[in-house]
């Protein structure tokens, strides 16, 4: 399929679809059209294309009704392809269009209180009962699980071997009995995320993704595209992201500038700028079919990049103030939204969430640059046997 | 408009890098630093005479800025800075970016005979410019001036002068071809590629034609930027291989995080010279010029500077050749513009003005 054929999809489907009819008719049509995401198969969403047409039809439907990007980015951007990935015909059938349209929001249930970096070290315990698994633990940091009704949950299902070998994932019933969604405030003062508790959570069999033991290489899966997702967020426009909102100050209020603010940001401009550039290169890379191991590192720039910027627009503006304390549940994730102290607050969690900073470093000098690993007593001990 | 290699340029630089990785390691460049002249003439016994003979005669890269019709190879800025990468990884001492790069771009607008010359490798020139001189600023370090047909006056800090056969010197606008100039080369931070100070007496000058300087050292400063590349490449690949048969505590110093943190994110700037390198010849504008000038020439500093550190004491020798790495990079960091200048450069291109 190439550019002209989609283009005519696009047209046909207009011609049968009326944008300023119902919004969530025409989104699921549009899912149905496969113009949801192009690169995905035929009748889930996509038409086996290339995932750089994906840009045809976002353009050629921009002033049609869209899906909100925000709530659904775990969905979109973590669930989905895992569900690609590992899912049956029956899951990928069952959840992957109301995943796109948005009737159904997903969370992320894979950090615990005892497992952040170190995920694999995970407690929380699946016990087969029959068709079912009956979940006990608690997880962590769990973006939108407040508005959630699916979650992808990694669990230990066997105890007795090494922690990387007794995992299994699963689709979480968010509405199951047993299911305890709390609030975390987070530095912002408000709470984007919660802590999960589940208890006695009965899970039929088939929201299993994937092997019985096999949940960390289906788990490897959801954290790769979690970090192409955050990376992705990277600027592909010069002076834009985090950038373009220092530089709308700056340019409105020459009385803000000092020598010293001149130098800095400069300085940044050409890290975010250098930064774009190797986003797009990266991206000309996967056209031409050669993706290359730079996608790793976008994260980590992007992260610094949105910590720098956003820390010298509040000295900069010499605001002592806030705009909101409020503890209120967040809509939504939203990196550039409100004012510079709550970006410069939020701004902090770049280098945390979906792998810290220093664990993506350890990724990039032992699976680009070939590094040895640290040395790891833990690899061959069965995990109920760890020092906790 | 693409950051990619072509294929063309892939076979280019299999080509370089395979003639310098037969005759000009690391090793060679160290003895030619230790040399004494050789009596062939007044260039440092530095260059590589013979190694440049058939990176221009053979391979053909002296004449792939100049156009067929004179003679080249016709080729693109993206051609000349992978050659560049090579050279920078090598820190090979030949005179291509100042002769086939800096003195040809002067060259080009006048068509001018001696560009055939060049093309073929047979004369070598170098324009009569401080290295230190920038887009911004051309005229640094030079007071020459035309008297009577006559060039007087001096250039310190020109690179490439003492190997080159002709100097080509730009006054008020006019390029001038001089050959009899007097050329000193002073102990130079740079020991793959040293900068002498140019004096004309009342010198017989030929006048080429006209000449855009600011022009001709934007557009080497955006090709410097891929030499920078080469130079932060070779240091970042050194000390991976070091780090990893390196043991000290019985391990590895490269499983160490302490270590390999430094390289990661080592390894994430020079992802993104690559790809500011690549802008800058991609589009050649002033912004994408400056933008890879003020990253580049900071990462081959800091590529060299954390190479040298994490090698130990051995960096630190005289035997090692990571110092002649480092001594580029600094160079390189002030030849044609400080990433300073450039990013000074970038405030008005890009409307980010300073105080009132």
């Amino acid at each position: 399929m190439n550019e002209p054929e989609i283009k005519e999809r696009v047209a046909a489907f207009l011609g049968e679809h009326d944008p300023a009819g119902d919004r969530l008719e025409f989104l699921r049509a549009r899912f149905d059209a496969g113009l949801a995401w192009v690169w995905f198969p035929e009748g889930l969403g996509g038409l086996g294309a290339s995932r750089e047409l994906q840009q045809v039809v976002d353009r050629e439907l921009a002033h049609t009704p869209q899906i909100t990007s925000g709530v659904q980015g775990i969905g979109l951007g973590m669930a989905a392809p895992t569900i690609l990935a590992f899912g049956t015909e029956e899951q990928r059938r069952r959840f992957l269009r109301p995943l796109w349209t948005g009737e159904e929001i997903w969370c992320q249930l894979f950090s615990e209180p005892g497992a952040g970096s170190d995920l694999a070290t995970l407690a929380t315990r699946a016990v087969r009962d029959g068709d079912e698994w009956v979940v006990d633990g608690q997880k962590v940091w769990t973006s939108g699980a407040h508005h959630s009704r699916w979650g992808i949950l990694v669990a230990r299902t066997d105890p007795d071997v090494p922690k990387h070998r007794g995992l299994t994932y699963f689709v979480c019933d968010m509405h199951a009995p047993g299911v305890e969604v709390r609030p975390l405030r987070q530095i912002t003062g408000e709470a984007e995320f919660n802590e999960v508790f589940l208890t006695g959570v009965r899970l039929p069999d088939d929201l299993r993704l994937g092997a019985v033991g096999d949940g960390w290489r289906v788990a490897q899966t959801t954290l790769m595209n979690e970090r192409v997702a955050i990376g992705g967020a990277a600027s592909v426009r010069r002076g834009g992201g985090m950038l373009g909102a220092v530089l709308d100050t700056w340019r409105e209020q020459p009385e803000l500038r000092t020598h010293d603010l001149h130098q800095r940001l400069l300085a940044l401009w050409v890290e975010a700028e250098v930064t774009r550039l190797s986003g797009a290169r990266l991206r000309e890379q996967l056209v031409a079919g050669h993706p290359g191991p730079e996608g790793s590192g976008m994260k980590l720039s992007f992260a610094r990049l949105n910590q720098a910027l956003s820390g010298l627009d509040v000295e900069m503006r010499r605001d002592l103030g806030y705009d909101d304390w409020a503890f209120r549940r967040s809509e939504t994730v939203d990196f550039y939204g409100r004012g510079p102290g709550y970006r410069y607050l939020r701004a902090k969690g770049n280098s945390i969430e979906g792998g810290t900073s220093e664990i993506l470093r350890n990724i990039i000098s032992e699976r680009v640059l070939g590094l040895p690993a640290e040395p790891r007593v833990d690899k061959d001990v069965p995990w109920k046997d760890l020092p906790r | 408009m693409t950051l990619l290699y072509s294929e063309v340029e892939e076979e280019l630089r299999a080509a370089v890098r395979g003639l310098l990785a037969d005759r000009c390691p690391p090793a060679a460049v160290l003895r030619r630093i230790e040399s004494e002249p050789d009596g062939r003439g007044s260039a440092s016994p530095v260059y590589d005479l013979d190694l440049w003979k058939t990176l221009a005669g053979e391979i053909g890269v002296a004449g792939l800025l100049i156009p067929e019709e004179h003679g080249g190879a016709g080729a693109s800025a993206s051609e000349v800075a992978v050659v560049l990468e090579e050279l920078g990884r090598a820190v090979a001492p030949v005179p291509f970016l100042t002769s086939s790069v800096m003195a040809t771009l002067a060259l080009l607008p006048t068509g001018d005979a001696l560009l055939g010359e060049l093309a073929e490798g047979r004369r070598t020139a170098a324009l009569a410019v401080s290295f230190a001189a920038s887009p911004y600023r051309p005229g640094r370090g030079a007071s020459v001036r035309l008297d009577g047909g006559r060039l007087s006056g001096s250039v310190t800090g020109v690179a490439g002068a003492d190997v080159a056969d002709v100097l080509l010197v730009p006054v008020d606008g006019d390029l001038y071809e001089v050959t009899g100039g007097g050329v000193v080369v002073a102990p130079s931070l740079d020991l793959t590629r040293p900068v002498a100070t140019v004096t004309f007496e009342a010198a017989q000058a030929r006048r080429v034609g006209a000449c855009d300087l600011a022009e001709v050292l934007l557009s080497s400063a955006g090709l410097l930027a891929s030499e920078q590349l080469g130079v932060a490449e070779w240091c970042l690949d050194t000390t991976l291989a070091h780090v990893k048969e390196r043991h000290q505590f019985a391990r590895p110093i490269g499983s160490f995080q302490a270590v390999k943190h430094r390289l990661a994110d080592l390894w994430l700037d020079v992802v993104r010279a690559r790809a500011a390198a690549r802008s800058a010849v991609a589009d050649g504008s002033a912004v994408s010029v400056a933008v890879a000038q003020a990253w580049n020439a900071a990462v081959a500093v800091h590529a060299a500077e954390e190479a040298l550190q994490l090698h130990g004491g051995i960096g630190m020798t005289w035997e090692h050749p990571v110092h002649l790495y480092l001594k580029r990079a600094k160079s390189t960091e002030i030849a044609l513009g400080t990433p300073g200048d450039h990013r000074e450069a970038l405030a008005s291109l890009v409307d980010v003005p300073g105080p009132e």
